[in-house]
């Protein structure tokens, strides 16, 4: 036996403080690297926004920036105007998305599938392009609704106006229903019908059931889709930008905004961003114990069958719903994109002499920064995401396989700027890295930094999860069989986290493409990406060039998501998100 | 020369200590058991053999060579050891035939002999047919036969394995038991095996070392650990059994009801003065008339107080009539006896053990 053995010689370990140097030093230096990168990511930024906010440009502390920044009536109803958007946007979105949760989950409502893809749709169409889309279909004077509505009534007056504040909270709404919608969804799915039997047979009928039990069930899941609505609302640059503007609605984004334009008051803007953090670090915490007390809904919710509802007749009431959300959220805007950016002038409706290939022509042949914000959009994407995956992947292995007592430390700073409005991450890069001695302003590495941070928690999210799902065990075991961990890692953990690491890699990428209120902060004239370029198209109000250009990116957009899905699986958006 | 040998292992987590002090030796070819309740420190035992946890105290020495001390640890990749883990970690990206290749590709061996050795590796353990699949396309049993081939395959110079049953059912677990058995008869590798399940013990090992408490308790061959159990959480934790506090004084062993000479007790030193003893329910004669013993054995009368039947046997409580005793007994299933009747007790010195 002993002869025919192959292993490796067994040798007495080295003993002492060196061995201990050599076990511990990689571990060490690999944790020192990710905080660091970390540190620059993340933490300084928030730092030196909240520094910047308390300084002067010569470095001495003042109140000053906080006097000016809510000095004014103008800044304050800003801040007034994002608080009410937020909550009128939140609550359209969930009387929206509520009925078509539950529809899609407890009833037998015909056309599932399509209400599925319209809300996928609904989540991937970036916001302003829908708000591009609005305009076009609800503008005062030649928005088609309402010179279909004239022809129609002869009315002088218009159906819909976008330019209200109403108008701009459903337009917001009509793009982040889907949050609530999954939010509800997911905790209906849960919900065994069992419990629906219990009210049935204690004499509740369909309609009882669903307001005294299922609902009530499902309220903390509505009301944290609410919140998240409205911390997507009230930290939107883009749509109230496009449609708040010209309508001179000013919300804090826009507000922002103009603290940036010549010249460039950043403490300020820094003193004016304070409300927007501390109210998101707040919801976020009360969404977290709002869900954390849902437990009484998933306690029972595995056990018993589930069964559809019967609706009778009411189940077309509750398809014409879905599809009237599909149709106003989706469809409409979209199809409206498309015919404008064929058309000479966009006003004059569909017909062959109206025809033209000449948008597309101006912005893939002569425009001089089209496809290079194409380009730069695609690589600034693809950079910020593999640099995100990476960091997380490695934070994430430290994490789940406890290689380090600080690791910790680094899960929590890699999912910190989840709580950070993207807009105020821009400021804090801008207020950190603009100048010098970084003097990065206008770079592309600066915006694939930015993206790469403000991205991270998604990244990590994806890499912890990959990480668990791979058992310690399957390491040990090639480690015991005579392979380190590097071997370890190659052989085995790499090829099982690959698919679920690509699909991370994927949404990073598509939010990526489709980011605007980071980037229109931090983009220099060459750097400009393709929703920068877009946001500046669309102050220049050529709608036809405007709509070409979004179809361009909802193209490449429509082409990365359907490599996801091939990749990936059909809902590796939704997942987790 | 042992192979394995742990001296005074120490593990502690915070305040607590998972493993406290083990003592134990491994000769070439051995077949240890690590037996005890969940807690009682075997699976940090069985790791720190493997080298994924680094002792706080005390060392492990493989072949003469310390492996294992606080300041320094040889990593797992340098052993030589294999090792089955309770979810048997087949890799899902593999198939069978490359799972049990991994560890022969990894020692640089030409790629024929480890075809070979693969291919007789799996006939081995009747997989030989299966070679191609994917773990996700196996029963459970089947992946613990991977898992089994996979560790074998390499030779280790000590094979581990953590609860490598508890996931299977019980008509499974029974057969895995003698297929573990079967390869260690026919491959002869140093075996530590670490489990809560007494019956999967005695069936595998040689020897079996109980552990309670981070302790080790009493190391012994199967049927010794359960004639001749030598503490009070051996005696309860091997089988069910009676413990008797008697006092034993010049030459007599008395207890609460009967007496017997303490020479009668084979070969089992008596310390002077209060002592306890563990006897089986199964050594216990139940009889309905007063038997004819030999002398020396005490006979007592007695009264049934419940009863219970297993199925395999009956489970009695009796009552000796001058006694605050309550014995449990076992009788086979015809020997029925009603609750309140009389009977007669015969107990045999020879099946006493004394307990500390």
């Amino acid at each position: 036996m002993a002869s025919d053995q192959v292993l490796p010689r067994t040798v007495t370990a080295r003993t002492g403080w060196a061995a201990r140097l050599r076990n511990l030093e990689p571990i060490m230096a690999l944790w020192l690297c990710l905080a660091l990168a970390l540190a620059f990511l993340v933490a300084f930024p928030l730092i030196k926004l909240l520094i910047v906010s308390f300084e002067t440009r010569d470095g001495v502390f003042t109140l000053q920036n906080y006097a000016t920044a809510y000095g004014r009536q103008r800044y304050l109803d800003a801040l007034f105007n994002s608080l009410k958007l937020g909550l009128l946007s939140a609550s359209i979105a969930t009387v929206i998305a509520v009925p078509m949760a539950w529809a899609v989950s407890r009833t037998d409502m015909p056309g599932k599938g399509f209400c599925w893809a319209m809300v996928m749709a609904a989540f991937v169409l970036p916001p302003y392009l829908g708000a591009i889309g609005w305009i076009l279909l609800a503008g005062p004077n030649s928005g088609f609704l309402n010179v279909a509505w004239r022809f129609v009534t002869g009315a002088e007056d218009p159906l819909v106006n976008i330019y209200t504040f109403t108008g701009l909270a459903t337009v917001i709404a009509l793009h982040s229903f889907p949050l609530v919608f999954l939010f509800v969804k997911s905790a209906l799915d849960l919900i065994s019908s069992e419990m629906e039997d219990a009210a049935n047979i204690l004499g509740a009928g369909t309609i009882a059931t669903m307001r005294r039990v299922t609902l009530p069930l499902a309220g903390p899941a509505i009301m944290g889709g609410f919140i998240i609505v409205f911390l997507e609302t009230i930290a939107l640059f883009g749509t109230p930008a496009i449609i708040g503007i010209p309508a001179r609605i000013n919300v804090v984004t826009t507000q922002l905004w103009q603290f940036f334009e010549h010249p460039v008051r950043m403490e300020v803007a820094a003193a004016y961003a304070m409300p927007l953090l501390l109210i998101t670090v707040a919801m976020i915490g009360a969404q977290k114990l709002l869900l954390a007390r849902k437990g009484f809904v998933s306690q029972t919710g595995k056990g018993g069958e589930r069964r559809e509802i019967k609706l009778g007749p009411w189940r077309w009431v509750m398809f014409a719903w879905c599809g009237g959300v599909g149709l106003f959220a989706v469809l409409l805007p979209v199809m409206v994109l498309i015919q404008a950016s064929f058309a000479k002038a966009w006003g004059r409706g569909l017909s062959l002499d109206n025809l033209t290939l000449r948008n597309y022509r101006l912005l893939l042949f002569e425009h001089d920064m089209a496809l290079t914000s194409v380009w730069n959009t695609i690589w600034f994407s693809a950079a910020a995401a593999t640099i995100a995956l990476i960091i997380a992947l490695l934070v994430a292995y430290m994490v789940v396989r406890k290689l380090s007592r600080f690791g910790d430390a680094l899960g929590f700073l890699a999912m910190a700027p989840f709580v950070i409005p993207g807009i105020i991450m821009a400021i804090g890069f801008y207020a950190a890295y603009a100048s010098p001695p970084f003097a990065m302003y206008g770079t592309a590495a600066l915006i694939i930094l930015a993206f790469a941070a403000r991205f991270l928690p998604i990244a990590y999210a994806n890499a912890n999860a990959a990480m668990r799902s791979v058992h310690p065990e399957m390491e040990e075991a090639v480690r015991i069989l005579g392979g380190g961990r590097l071997k370890a890692i190659r052989f085995v953990t790499a090829p099982l986290v690959k698919r679920a690491l690509l699909g991370g890699w994927l949404i990073v990428f598509i939010v990526a493409t489709r980011e605007l209120s980071a980037a229109v902060f931090l983009v220099g004239p060459r750097t400009r990406t393709m929703s920068v370029l877009l946001y500046d198209l669309s102050e220049a109000g050529n709608f036809e060039v405007l709509a070409a250009f979004g179809g361009i990116l909802l193209v490449i957009t429509m082409v990365f998501v359907a490599v996801g899905m091939k990749l990936a699986g059909r809902d590796f958006m939704l997942r987790r998100s | 020369m042992s192979r394995l040998i742990l001296q005074k292992l120490t593990k502690r987590y915070g305040a607590i200590t998972v493993v406290d002090g083990v003592d134990l030796a491994l000769e070439e070819g051995a077949f240890v058991s690590l037996l005890g309740p969940s807690g009682c420190g075997k699976t940090t035992t069985l790791r720190m053999i493997a080298g994924f946890v680094p002792p706080d105290g005390g060392t492990i020495a493989l072949d003469g060579a310390t492996i294992s001390a606080p300041d320094s640890v040889l990593p797992p990749e340098r052993r030589g050891m294999s090792m089955i883990f309770q979810s048997y970690a087949i890799w899902p990206n593999m198939t069978v035939e490359e799972n049990v290749a991994f560890g022969l590709k990894l020692r640089k061996l030409p790629s024929h002999e480890v075809r070979a050795r693969t291919a007789e590796m799996l006939e081995t353990v009747q997989m030989g047919h299966l070679a191609g699949r994917y773990p996700a396309e196996l029963s459970g049993g089947q992946q613990q036969r991977v898992a089994l081939a996979r560790a074998i395959v390499i030779k280790p110079a000590v094979l581990l394995l953590d609860e490598p049953l508890s996931n299977l059912d019980a008509n499974l677990r029974e057969e895995m038991r003698f297929e573990i058995r079967r390869l260690h008869n026919a491959f002869r590798i140093t075996t530590v095996y670490v489990t809560h399940d007494q019956a999967e013990a005695m069936a595998t090992s040689d020897r079996i070392a109980v552990m309670n408490a981070g302790r080790v308790e009493q190391v012994d061959a199967p049927h010794l650990l359960y004639a001749r159990p030598r503490t009070r959480f051996v005696a309860g934790f091997i089988g069910r059994t009676n413990l008797i506090e008697g006092m034993v004084s010049g030459d007599v062993f008395a207890a609460d009801g009967f007496s017997l000479p303490a020479g009668a007790m084979a070969g089992q030193a008596l310390p002077q003065g209060p002592t306890l003893v563990s006897v089986r329910p199964q050594s216990i004669g139940l009889h309905r008339a007063i038997p004819q013993a030999p002398s020396g054995h005490p006979v007592m009368q007695g009264t049934i107080l419940e009863r219970t039947y297993l199925g395999e046997s009956w489970d009695y409580v009796v009552q000796p009539s001058e006694s605050g005793l309550r014995l449990r007994v076992a009788a086979p299933p015809l020997d029925v006896h009603d609750v309140g009747s009389a009977v007669w007790l015969a107990l045999d010195p020879a099946q006493l053990a004394v307990v500390q």
